[in-house]
């Protein structure tokens, strides 16, 4: 398939088609009795199906009877404090070129971000992939470059291929700070929390396209949980929604793959070598909004320690206490709405937030910040 | 370090003074010889030489200005653009296009020009004459005169190699009424083309990214265009150029002076397939890009056929289209008809367009 | 979170250090292919392909019969009767 897979005359976007697939996830919620009152509520994980609900106001055409609730998938948002003044204490040596992606640039430390520790003089540079800041290693062997790695399963091919690449040309002036986390862990905190009430899961789909879909097993087998591996498109969702919907019609729990063009079942071996590598779990992790969860992220192994930021450099990840009455982390597991949380639109904002979740244009909060307004105002 | 240096030369019998030198140095801000030989140089090479002696003014004979209108429009703009010199422009280019859309925006023809530059030391001269050629060609394409201006040389460090500021003046003629809190419900949103090509070509021209974009600025004089626009619609109630935070800043605050909603409809509004792939790639929204060569129009509903046929029938107005409507629900909101029929809020950005992994 | 693009491999430019252009829209960037790369044999067979871009790697080739597949599906149960509707569900 040529053009239809690019944007544009993207089938994936199909109004018609689309159109149709709402009124038959009409038709389900009607057989399931759903309402606006006690409608199935259906958790993205992932802030990229986030955005692409924003992103197409799927909310406002969807029927009262579904729910979305949006999950703990923006690794930016779920960053806590105290990692991002590391990177600010990292940055602002003078001998470092730190290096990030655009997203973390704004999120708040205990005293500052990283855009204003740049303005304060640190050299920081956003990149669009770990490879650029390998290469302005490479241009700067006078200086030491540091990458800022975080994301989920997705990315940590990348880093840790990096490190590889690395390791093999011998750059000795390139090192990563690893944030790297997990995405089994944080379900299993959501699954875990009381008062739980997602009824299925939109899977993560480019996580899975690493993990593949044995991992998300324990999800129906142990917690009676659907979850649809989904793409980013409108169309994605939208058929995630109608097979998990259709599931619980049917009875039956299961883990499902809407993706099959992009995730294969057993995930990418070539990714997975990388990681394990490179990588090792961490006793445990701290959140931000959902506290410390036991093997939620990844370390540098021993072998590559000498491109281990966290081991050449002072890091002291000070504990940094939320701050109050702040409910990222109620948002996050789908008990509390962003608009119910007193400090939304008031005392956080996306110009001056307080939760991580109102940082990210992917953050919950911030996204019905930006976009949401309308339906909030309807429900 | 300098007084204001008009661009003209004292001296229009003798040949030229030229720099010597490969790149300006703190003595060619230091009011001596060797300052002269870059004014007359760089900026009389460029402009010409008008013949007029060398005055701390410009003088602009008010009897030309009374004739063509009743107000003196006046507006300034710096420009620090990172590189100076893109696809599709550079920035002696964009400090003219800047003025004279900002005084073609507000219904004034733009008369005359002033140009003031901050260079840091080490600028190539051989840069900033491609640059000020590039100011001389572009004032001329406009229409307008660069009739005073300013040089000063910084350390190095204290600006980015070129900074540039113009301001302008331009006449307004009797009756014409443009104004950011003038739209009504019902009336028609317009622009001339697609959005995001400066933005785009600004980010993958700076390298950081490492992406190699078919993309070029459309930094563009706009007087003509929008001439054409009010010739053939004159009860056009504003217009507005989308340049830093892009059409959704400039949509956000017409709705709010005006008090109006504003629908855009996602499918109508032009964005080239690479801004689009160029966006995809990085995770940008094309609303939120700035442009340099993009006009929005706000008509009455029943003169939206006739605005898009005079730009249509424009070089400049070619993709021109109907993007959306004001309406009288939500008042300083804009939302957008998403193609699934869903709708979403465009709000302003915090700060510029992060390029972003998740 | 994980923003992925669909883009073409265009051309291998260095086999040794698995890098690759890829082309979204006409706009270009150079991969990393490791992830992609066939087990053995030349990389040359990945020039056409569709792969999945993420931050300059790319992560999955895009299976074009499945891509086919799903929208067959995605129509079907935009048509649907109950059968169909209920084999869609199956099949995915």
């Amino acid at each position: 398939m040529t053009a239809p897979l690019t944007a544009g005359a993207n089938p994936f976007q199909d109004r018609e088609t689309g159109r149709r697939l709402i009124a038959r996830i009409g038709e389900k919620l009607d057989r399931l009795g759903a309402t606006e009152r006690k409608p199935v509520r259906l958790m993205e994980i992932c802030g990229g199906h986030t955005h692409t609900i924003f992103r197409h106001g799927l909310s406002g055409v969807l029927p009262a009877g579904l729910e979305f609730l949006h999950g703990p998938g923006c690794p930016v948002c779920v960053l806590p404090m105290g990692r991002i003044d590391d990177c600010v204490a990292i940055a602002e040596d003078p001998r470092v070129i730190f290096t990030t992606f655009g997203d973390a640039m704004r999120v708040p430390g205990s005293k500052k971000s990283l855009m204003q520790a740049k303005a304060d003089g640190a050299d920081i540079r956003m990149v669009y992939s770990p490879l650029d800041a390998l290469e302005l290693a490479r241009r700067n062997p006078d200086r030491e470059v540091v990458f800022f790695g975080l994301g989920f399963e997705t990315t940590m091919p990348s880093t840790a291929l990096t490190v590889l690449k690395a390791e093999r040309e011998g750059i000795a002036n390139f090192s990563l700070f690893c944030n790297h986390i997990t995405i089994i862990p944080t379900i299993r905190a959501v699954l875990d929390t009381p008062g739980m009430m997602v009824d299925g899961f939109i899977g993560p789909g480019h996580v899975s396209m690493v993990i593949g879909l044995k991992p998300y097993r324990f999800i129906a087998s142990q917690y009676d949980r659907p979850l649809v591996v989904t793409g980013f498109e409108p169309l994605d969702v939208l058929q995630s929604v109608w097979m998990l919907l259709d599931q619980i019609d049917r009875g039956v729990v299961e883990i499902q793959n809407q993706y099959a063009r992009v995730v294969p079942e057993e995930g990418n071996p070539q990714a997975n070598a990388a990681i394990d590598a490179v990588f090792e779990t961490r006793p445990f992790f701290e959140w931000r909004g959902l506290g410390s969860i036991d093997e939620s992220g990844v370390a540098i192994r021993e072998r590559f320690a000498r491109f281990d930021a966290e081991r050449r450099f002072a890091v002291r990840s000070p504990a940094v206490a939320e701050p109050d009455s702040c409910q990222c982390g109620g948002v996050l597991t789908g008990t509390v709405k962003p608009w119910q949380c007193p400090l939304f639109g008031g005392a956080c904002t996306p110009e001056s937030p307080v939760g991580a979740l109102m940082v990210s244009s992917e953050g919950a909060c911030a996204a019905y910040h930006q976009y949401g307004g309308l339906r909030k105002g309807a429900a | 370090m300098s007084s204001n240096d008009n661009h003209s030369s004292p001296r229009a019998a003798a040949p030229r003074r030229r720099v010597q030198v490969p790149t300006v140095t703190i003595a060619h801000g230091g009011g001596g010889s060797a300052m002269r030989d870059l004014v007359e140089d760089v900026f009389v090479g460029a402009f010409g030489d008008g013949g007029a002696p060398l005055e701390d003014q410009a003088r602009l004979p008010m009897a030309d200005l009374l004739a063509r209108g009743d107000r003196l429009a006046f507006t300034t703009d710096s420009f620090v653009v990172h590189p100076l010199e893109f696809p599709g422009g550079d920035i002696g280019k964009l400090a003219v296009c800047g003025t004279v859309n900002d005084l073609s925006v507000g219904g004034a023809v733009p008369v005359a020009l002033s140009c003031a530059v901050v260079i840091e030391e080490g600028l190539e001269v051989e840069t900033l004459r491609r640059i000020a050629r590039s100011i001389a060609a572009t004032a001329e394409a406009a229409g307008v005169r660069v009739v005073t201006g300013d040089t000063k040389v910084v350390a190095r460090g204290a600006c980015d190699r070129l900074f540039i500021n113009t301001s302008g003046v331009g006449v307004i003629r009797q009756g014409l009424e443009l104004g950011i809190a003038n739209a009504r419900p019902g009336d028609a949103v317009i622009i001339n083309g697609p959005l995001g090509d400066h933005g785009a070509a600004i980010l993958a021209a700076r390298g950081e990214l490492a992406i190699d974009a078919p993309v070029a600025s459309d930094c563009a004089p706009l007087n003509g265009l929008i001439a054409a626009l009010l010739a053939a619609v004159p009860g056009t109630r504003l217009l507005r150029d989308a340049t830093r935070g892009g059409l959704a800043a400039v949509l956000n605050e017409m709705a709010e002076a005006s008090r109006v909603g504003v629908r855009l409809d996602e499918d109508a509004i032009p964005v080239r397939a690479e801004v689009r792939g160029f966006c995809e790639l990085l995770g940008l929204d094309p609303l939120y890009l700035g442009n340099e060569g993009v006009a929005v129009a706000v008509v009455p509903a029943d003169r939206a056929d006739a605005a898009l046929a005079a730009l249509h029938a424009h070089p400049l107005g070619a993709m021109a289209a109907r993007i959306g409507t004001v309406t009288d629900e939500r008042p300083g909101r804009v939302v957008m008809d998403t193609p699934f029929g869903g709708t979403r809020m465009v709000d302003l950005l915090v700060g510029d367009p992060l390029p972003r992994i998740c | 979170m994980c923003l992925g693009i669909p883009g073409r491999i265009v051309a291998i430019t260095d086999a040794e250090a698995m890098m690759a252009t890829v082309d979204v829209s006409g706009v270009r960037r150079s991969v990393d292919v490791t992830c992609v790369a066939p087990k053995d044999g030349p990389l040359d067979g990945l020039v056409g392909r569709w792969t999945l871009v993420h931050v300059g790697f790319a992560m999955s080739l895009i299976d074009e019969e499945e891509a086919k597949a799903t929208l067959a599906i995605l129509h079907e149960i935009g048509e649907a009767n109950a059968e169909i509707a209920a084999f869609a569900g199956e099949v995915a």
